[in-house]
């Protein structure tokens, strides 16, 4: 194959970033065309049907259904209190009266005068949607949500895991190389995103979530951790429904990698700035990437085009993705065209690398991606 | 068909991974494969068109070959009679869209929920979500789960029949409120199929009909303790297949790209599903010999595999696909269904696990990437072998005599899952084993694919073993639909690769104990003896195209096909690696279960079919 892989993650200085916020059932949208919206800003919002209770209030006051409509304390539609009196019994002689009292607050539904049966309903629910992130509404999706539109750093990872999250940039490590460990974990972390460098532990992950830390971007973990992190072996990766208390977003992919330069200094740079996050992964045809999203306001201004991939070229950079350089980075120094035998007796299509260290190397193209300046 | 001959033939096949292009011409009378190119599929960002892959890898035909192939343009296949350039026929096939993930719902979760659990477990799929009216979940969250995880497919369930329609139809309301799309919408609707309370139908049909693409099949529990979940499954598979699959983006215009021109107008060739013209050889080569066989496609997603067995003396055709067994996007689970042990069990050297899992994790999130090194060749051929393994388990589970026999369950049953029909597959009435898909196809050591068919699939007796030289059955599946002559003339004489016969007694013994003794006369008349022992494997040179005439007595209780301890005579064919005698006995088959001892024994099988250079011997130390 002639090709190098690209997975194709944007990592942009400024990009325009549109995201859909749709409630889950018909609601009534609470914002407009043009309003700017916080992160937290509800855009829209519905009320579901509260719980019912059913209580019998025939067997509880002993009396036969037909006559309990005079013991009721409540018509159909009042507001109830928790433990307030719904009905009693007239008792003997006034003495040894039985009452029914509220189980729940919320409203006095109906009552059964054949069953008995009193139906207790429990405050309406209400379902919000949130603009996820800071930007202005540029479109209204009729009774369901809307459309916020941000002027953002926008970068994308290869693999995450928990959903939205939100919190300011903090900058954890000092180079793209250096481990976020559990010692760079302090109380200043709580409510960031921190940017780490090359990997981080399971160990440290749970100290960030103790500590409060709302999401992490790093270059790398181990599989091993994610396992055990999760509880379980993920077989196909579609997550973002992890409820871990933090959001996880690796830039490079599993085991300890060198978050980009360009991704490392971008993200650094916005050190402060509030940030949304999303861990959410679907690697399949139609793939969901993991995102960071940074709004900028409008003086900050673009240092470098959006990222494009092009074609391998000599002098292009390239990080190795496969054993036994996996994760080097380097850059192409020829490109032959003719087959080449492997160590595994397999002819393909190699090109000469060139790493840091000025070490040199022949792999296949197919093993290697290409990368930002 | 009218017009001009078809001389010039480009087909792809836009895998899940990579897409492969393959140039067939007419040249002195007959079909040959000419050239083969291949790229990475471009399903994902930035290109997220699959045409771009295709262009790509015919692209790599123009290169070798110094010829047009593509529009001036650069931007579609060129079909036509300009001379010198471009091709008379272009047709494809495509498993794109890779495996599947569905939600399923039932009334109560651990009833109808399971049920439909089970379902879809056993059609292949990935169950990433049990809704059920019992979860918890209030119905927004319901819709939010389905809207996020962005299911392929739907089974809805629920309801023993004249029971509930109620809490059915709500369900159907949750799906409807979640207005779930495809995830490449090119012209059809996500497929949802209703197997539950009959007497639901209707509802569900008004509350779901005009929103996605509704197929009524019977209730998977018609009465509590019955459970029938054949239709559904089936139904799961056939929609997969036919709907799901195939699908990617820039699917639209690859369709309008497959065609030819009869008498001066265009004429279309429908886009194929990559197990569908799989298939299609497989029966065809089944047919055409009249013999047993077994087929199986190692993709980068899904793994398919195709039979071809009697039952109650007619041929029958199976097809599975398991749609989440798979060299690349379905790596990880692989290792996540097959158990680690299972795939370090085929490795002949120690490896840190925590080392290995992340390699299997990136080779998941960047699927293109091929094996560098000895040591990485041999633990992706590993993996292959579990998820082969896998794959036919699966196989031998669906592709049974007496379909749509209900299974009597009672609610203690609640957690087994038994057969009733019993397998058609039958491994010692089997006569020809191919394998196909790049960790088979491109193995660099055909002995290697040999290996990997022999120790997943576990012939018993005497098979033929085959693969497909270059990963071309799928376009060749196709074109047998429009130019039969020409794919039969390609498979048989570029495609198919005879790797030799394998022999492999079933049954048990002690370690070097003697299973079968006999002769074997060789093409040039002289007669070598043939001693089987225990737990040895051996190859015997005979080349493509040579036939021996082999005499076998096996010992008692051991058997060639012919009963216990009975001799059989049979004509061996040779192939590229040669007759492959297997004697590490059958049913069951064990691996040493000391470490040193397995190694050992890996070391020796590998050396005694030549399967890799002599420096794997000092790997791990």
């Amino acid at each position: 194959m002639a090709f190098a892989y690209t997975p194709g993650l944007r990592v942009a200085d400024i990009a325009t970033v549109r995201k859909e916020r749709r409630l889950p059932l018909k609601g009534r949208v609470v914002v407009r065309v043009g309003d700017a919206v916080e992160a937290d800003t509800i855009v829209a919002r519905t009320e579901l049907p509260g719980n019912v209770r059913m209580i019998n209030l025939a067997n509880i006051l002993g009396v036969p259904p037909d006559d309990i409509f005079d013991l009721l304390f409540k018509k159909e539609g009042d507001p109830i209190a928790e433990n307030e009196q719904i009905a009693q019994s007239k008792g003997l002689f006034g003495l040894f009266k039985n009452t029914v009292r509220s189980p729940i607050t919320g409203s006095f539904e109906s009552f059964n005068k054949i069953t008995g049966q009193a139906v207790l309903r429990e405050p309406p629910i209400p379902v919000t949607i949130d603009a996820y992130v800071r930007g202005t509404v540029v479109d209204l999706l009729a009774d369901e949500g809307v459309v916020v539109e941000t002027r953002a750093t926008f970068v994308q990872g290869i693999f995450g895991i928990g959903g939205e999250t939100r919190g300011t940039i903090k900058a954890a490590v000092k180079s793209p190389e250096q481990e976020l460990t559990a010692d760079l974990i302090d109380p200043s972390c709580s409510g960031r995103i921190l940017i780490g460098g090359s990997f981080v532990s399971q160990q440290t992950l749970r100290k960030a979530i103790s500590a409060g830390v709302k999401g992490i971007v790093v270059g790398g973990f181990d599989d091993r951790d994610l396992k055990d992190f999760l509880g379980y072996d993920l077989g196909v990766a579609i997550t973002g429904h992890e409820q871990k208390g933090i959001t996880l977003v690796l830039t490079e992919g599993f085991g300890r990698m060198n978050m980009a330069r360009g991704t490392f200094d971008l993200l650094a740079s916005r050190e402060g700035l509030a940030a949304s996050i999303n861990g959410a992964t679907q690697i399949r045809a139609g793939v969901i990437r993991p995102e960071i999203v940074i709004p900028v306001g409008s003086e900050v201004k673009a240092k470098a085009p959006d990222r494009e991939q092009g074609a391998l070229d000599i002098g292009s950079p390239v990080r190795v993705i496969r054993a036994p350089y996996f994760g080097r980075l380097g850059r192409v120094t020829a490109l032959p065209p003719e087959l080449q035998l492997l160590e595994t007796e397999a002819k393909v299509r190699v090109l000469e690398v060139e790493f840091g260290d000025h070490e040199r190397a022949v792999v296949p193209r197919a093993n290697v991606e290409l990368i930002e300046e | 068909m009218a017009g001009k001959e078809i001389t010039r033939i480009l087909a792809t096949d836009c895998g899940s991974t990579t897409t492969k292009a393959i140039l067939i011409e007419k040249r002195e009378g007959e079909y040959r494969l000419i050239q083969r190119g291949e790229a990475p599929t471009t399903v994902e960002a930035p290109a997220e068109d699959v045409t771009k892959g295709v262009l790509n890898a015919v692209g790599e035909i123009e290169d070798l070959m110094q010829r047009q192939f593509l529009a001036d343009s650069k931007d579609s296949v060129e079909v036509g009679d300009s001379p010198g350039k471009g091709v008379d026929i272009y047709m494809s096939t495509s498993s794109a869209g890779g495996g599947l993930q569905m939600t399923v719902a039932g009334v109560v979760k651990s009833m109808t929920g399971e049920s439909a659990q089970r379902a879809a477990l056993g059609a292949g799929a990935i169950v990433m979500d049990v809704v059920a009216s019992n979860d918890g979940r209030l119905f927004h969250e319901k819709v939010s789960d389905i809207r996020r995880l962005r299911p392929d497919m739907i089974l809805l369930s629920g309801g023993i029949d004249g029971g509930t329609i109620d809490h059915v139809v709500e369900l159907a309301e949750v799906i409807r409120a979640a207005d779930p799309k495809p995830r490449f919408g090119v012209g059809y609707k996500l497929p949802v199929i209703f197997a539950g309370n009959r007497d639901a139908t209707p509802e569900v049909g008004s509350v779901l009909g005009d929103l996605v693409a509704l197929d009524v099949v019977p209730n998977i529990r018609p009465v509590l303790e019955r459970e029938n979940l054949t239709p559904a499954r089936d139904a799961i598979h056939e929609l997969f297949m036919e709907h799901v699959m195939a699908q990617a983006p820039g699917y639209g215009k690859l369709m309008q790209w497959c065609g030819h021109f009869v008498d001066g107008a265009w004429e279309n060739v429908p886009i194929m599903p990559t197990p569908g013209a799989v298939g299609k050889l497989i029966e065809m080569v089944a047919k055409a010999e009249g013999i047993h066989v077994m087929g199986v496609d190692i993709g980068g997603a899904t793994t398919d595999v195709f039979s071809v067995f009697d039952s109650n003396g007619q041929p029958v055709f199976n097809r599975t696909v398991s749609a989440n067994l798979g060299m690349s996007y379905s790596v990880s689970n692989v290792l996540a269904s097959a158990g680690l042990d299972n795939v370090m069990r085929w490795v002949p050297f120690h490896m840190d696990e925590a080392d290995l899992r992340n390699r299997i994790r990136n080779k998941m999130i960047r699927p293109t990437t091929i094996p560098q090194t000895l040591e990485e060749l041999i633990v992706e051929q590993a993996i292959s072998r579990e998820a082969l393994r896998l794959a036919l388990v699966q196989h031998r589970e669906l592709a049974v005599g007496l379909k749509g026999v209900a299974q009597e369950r009672t609610i203690g049953d609640a957690f087994e899952q038994t057969q009733t029909g019993a397998t058609l597959v039958d491994m010692m009435a089997l006569d020809l084993l191919i394998g196909s898909g790049g960790v088979l196809s491109h193995a660099p050591r055909r002995s290697q694919a040999a290996m990997m068919l022999v120790d997943s699939f576990l012939p018993e007796g005497i098979t033929m073993l085959a693969v497909d030289s270059i990963f071309m059955m799928p376009q060749l599946g196709v074109l047998s639909e429009v130019l039969p002559r020409a794919a039969t003339e390609v498979f048989d004489k570029d495609c198919l690769i005879r790797l030799g016969t394998c022999l492999a007694p079933s049954g048990q013994a002690k370690e070097g104990a003697v299973t079968a003794t006999g002769t074997i006369t060789m093409p040039d008349g002289k007669t070598r003896e043939l001693r089987i022992e225990y737990g040895r494997m051996e190859v015997i040179p005979l080349g493509v195209g040579e036939k021996a005439k082999a005499v076998l007595r096996p010992a008692k209780g051991i058997d060639f096909g012919t009963g216990p301890g009975k001799p059989r005579e049979a004509v061996l064919e040779g192939g590229v690696v040669g007759i492959v005698i297997d004697g590490r006995g059958r049913q069951p088959f064990n691996l040493p279960s000391s470490d040193g001892e397995r190694v050992r024994k890996l070391r020796e099988w590998a050396l005694a079919l030549g399967a890799y250079p002599e420096k794997f011997l000092s790997l791990g130390r």
